[in-house]
């Protein structure tokens, strides 16, 4: 397989290309944002709720096309659904890259299958999970009931 | 082989075999490696002084009667030795083995500056600093109460001497300053700052991890009083790294590290420690390490770095030119002002980049689907990275193995890149 058809999928350009969630809200209930030192890849999330469903979410930062990409999608697949929702997806997204499962995600997210790829080259995993990790922080955040503070450094999770 | 070099003496071809990975593959295309800077590749002579030791002598140093503990230390001695001559430091008690450059920067900063800086004490540093000539001296500043100061560079990320001139004060107590940064390959004028070091009082510490690997060094008409680099960098091993000071600055330092190979004498209460460079080196060193790094300076020597600087001025040449005429590229530091004929003296064999707006991660990405390595990121040197107002860059390093034609493929590369993200 080629590296560039591997990694590089029309999908993942599309979503990289797409500049339509990639803006800060302002007020935002949630906002967090998260940095992978090694890379210097750093996301903003920002997250706008209404009754236990994600009304806005957006993105905004530097990052790599599967940095972007992957924020890209996570915008995609959580509006308009439930917090519970998105940590479902959360924890599906981490379980293909992170443990090899098979993709299995709603119909919202499919395109995050798309990211499947990324296990055949492990550094770049990161940062299609800079985003999704950035989430996390905001679920616990949101589980806590707590504004969110600090940066977070996702590549050593807790 | 006609496209492989200019100069018709240099021995390219049998170089080339003498590193065992240049003849294999990465992701399925033969290597071109030009990411040097990161880590040097290793030749054959290295390996087998290695492993001579491993299988052959492997006794400790410094201990033991039987003779090949005996020859563990004359091996060991012998390299301290080489890497001495390499540098040209005046007796062996000057060169201290550490694991890497960032080592030999903390004991000087923690050693050093830690025991004699005071509030209100100027360091002077540039923003071309690799982290491991930059934060050592941060957190010795704050330790200290004393004060860092940035030489201001030049639009394209030079210092001159009158620059430097402009922020030493009678405080000025250090001058810290990178001998080739590792971003643009730029080099400073150090004899010229090592005389206003002089005449300010002040310690004058070298990064030499790009400079020692790629230019002749002579620390006596260079005029520094400490110098750091790494053996890996250099055709040598991981884990080895050399700190070159003036005796007397040595002597008058305390070690980071305490306990055995270092002392003179032990009682319950307190100890004696022996002189330089035995007190900078407790517990057992890495010793094939060091052998091994012995071996490579003296295989760089016999190459000649004058040869091998010569040789990759040319490969840097032909990169600024071939790389300049891909679509959208962005060439940082003192090589885009004139080109590399022009202006700059003495650029090293690095070359940074951008292509287009792409993230330097992408582009390495596709570099790496073509079997050319290259450095993709800040490359440790965050400040430069603010000066160049830029998150990251694509850097290609050039070394004594390298061709024209693995720089003809990164151009292709990178022509191929710009075909993915169109
Ligand atoms: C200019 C410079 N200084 C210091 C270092 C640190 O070297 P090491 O990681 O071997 O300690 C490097 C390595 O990248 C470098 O390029």
């Amino acid at each position: 397989m080629n590296i560039a058809d591997d990694l590089y999928k029309e999908i993942i350009l599309d979503h990289y290309r797409s500049k339509k969630n990639r803006r800060r809200l302002d007020p935002a209930d949630y906002h967090q944002e998260g940095v992978n030192p090694s890379c210097g890849d750093d996301i903003e999330l920002f997250i706008k709720t209404d009754g236990g469903i994600i009304s806005e979410v957006t993105y905004d930062g530097i990052g790599c096309s599967i940095c972007t990409a992957s924020a890209n999608m996570l915008c995609e697949a959580l509006v308009g659904n439930s917090i519970e929702f998105a940590g479902k997806v959360l924890s599906r997204f981490k379980g293909m890259l992170i443990r090899a499962e098979e993709p299995d995600f709603p119909d919202s997210a499919a395109d995050l299958e798309a990211m499947q790829g990324l296990r055949d080259y492990p550094v770049r995993i990161k940062c299609a999970l800079l985003a999704w990790n950035t989430l996390d922080q905001i679920l616990n955040d949101i589980q806590s009931d707590e504004k969110p503070q600090s940066l977070v450094d996702t590549e050593r999770p807790g | 082989m006609s496209r492989r070099t200019v100069s018709r003496t240099y021995p390219i071809d049998r170089i080339r075999t003498e590193f065992p990975i240049l003849g294999t593959t990465m992701r399925g295309k033969p290597l071109a490696y030009l990411d040097s800077g990161a880590t040097s590749l290793k030749p054959q002579v290295v390996v087998d002084a290695e492993l001579h030791y491993l299988t052959r002598i492997s006794a400790n140093i410094h201990r033991g009667v039987y003779q090949l503990s005996e020859e563990a230390t004359v091996r060991f001695d012998e390299a301290r030795d080489s890497v001495r001559q390499f540098i040209n430091a005046g007796d062996e008690g000057e060169v201290i083995f550490t694991k890497n450059a960032t080592e030999s920067s903390n004991i000087i900063a923690f050693g050093w500056g830690r025991k004699f800086l005071k509030t209100g004490d100027e360091i002077i540093t540039t923003e071309l600093e690799h982290h491991a000539n930059l934060v050592p001296w941060q957190q010795v500043a704050a330790a200290t109460g004393a004060k860092l100061l940035f030489v201001p560079l030049d639009p394209v990320g030079r210092v001159s001497p009158d620059a430097v001139e402009s922020v030493v004060t009678e405080r000025t107590r250090v001058m810290a300053v990178t001998g080739m940064s590792n971003v643009t390959g730029y080099m400073p004028p150090l004899r010229d700052i090592a005389a206003i070091a002089r005449r300010a009082g002040a310690v004058f510490v070298v990064d030499g991890a790009q400079l020692v690997s790629h230019h002749p060094v002579d620390v006596q008409s260079l005029g520094c009083d400490f110098l750091t680099f790494s053996a890996h960098k250099m055709c040598g091993p991981t884990g080895v790294g050399a700190l070159y000071g003036r005796r007397d600055l040595l002597e008058a330092m305390d070690p980071l590290l305490y306990g055995g190979d270092m002392i003179v004498r032990v009682g319950k209460e307190s100890a004696t420690f022996k002189g330089v460079p035995d007190k900078f080196e407790s517990g057992t060193p890495n010793i094939s390490g060091v052998i091994g790094f012995g071996a490579a300076v003296r295989y760089l020597q016999g190459i000649g770095m004058e040869a091998i600087a010569g040789h990759e001025q040319e490969l840097l040449a032909h990169a600024v030119r071939r790389v300049g005429e891909v679509p959208g590229v962005a060439i940082y530091g003192p090589v885009t002002e004139q080109g590399v004929a022009g202006g700059v003296s003495e650029p090293g064999g690095i070359l940074s980049f951008n292509l287009g707006d792409l993230h330097p991660h992408d582009v390495g990405a596709v570099l790496d689907g073509e079997g050319v390595a290259v450095r993709t990121g800040f490359h440790c040197a965050q400040p430069m990275m603010q000066f160049l107002g830029v998150p990251g860059t694509v850097r290609a390093s050039f070394y004594l193995y390298n061709t024209f034609e693995e720089i003809d493929r990164l151009v292709d590369a990178l022509n191929k890149t710009l075909e993915v993200f169109s």
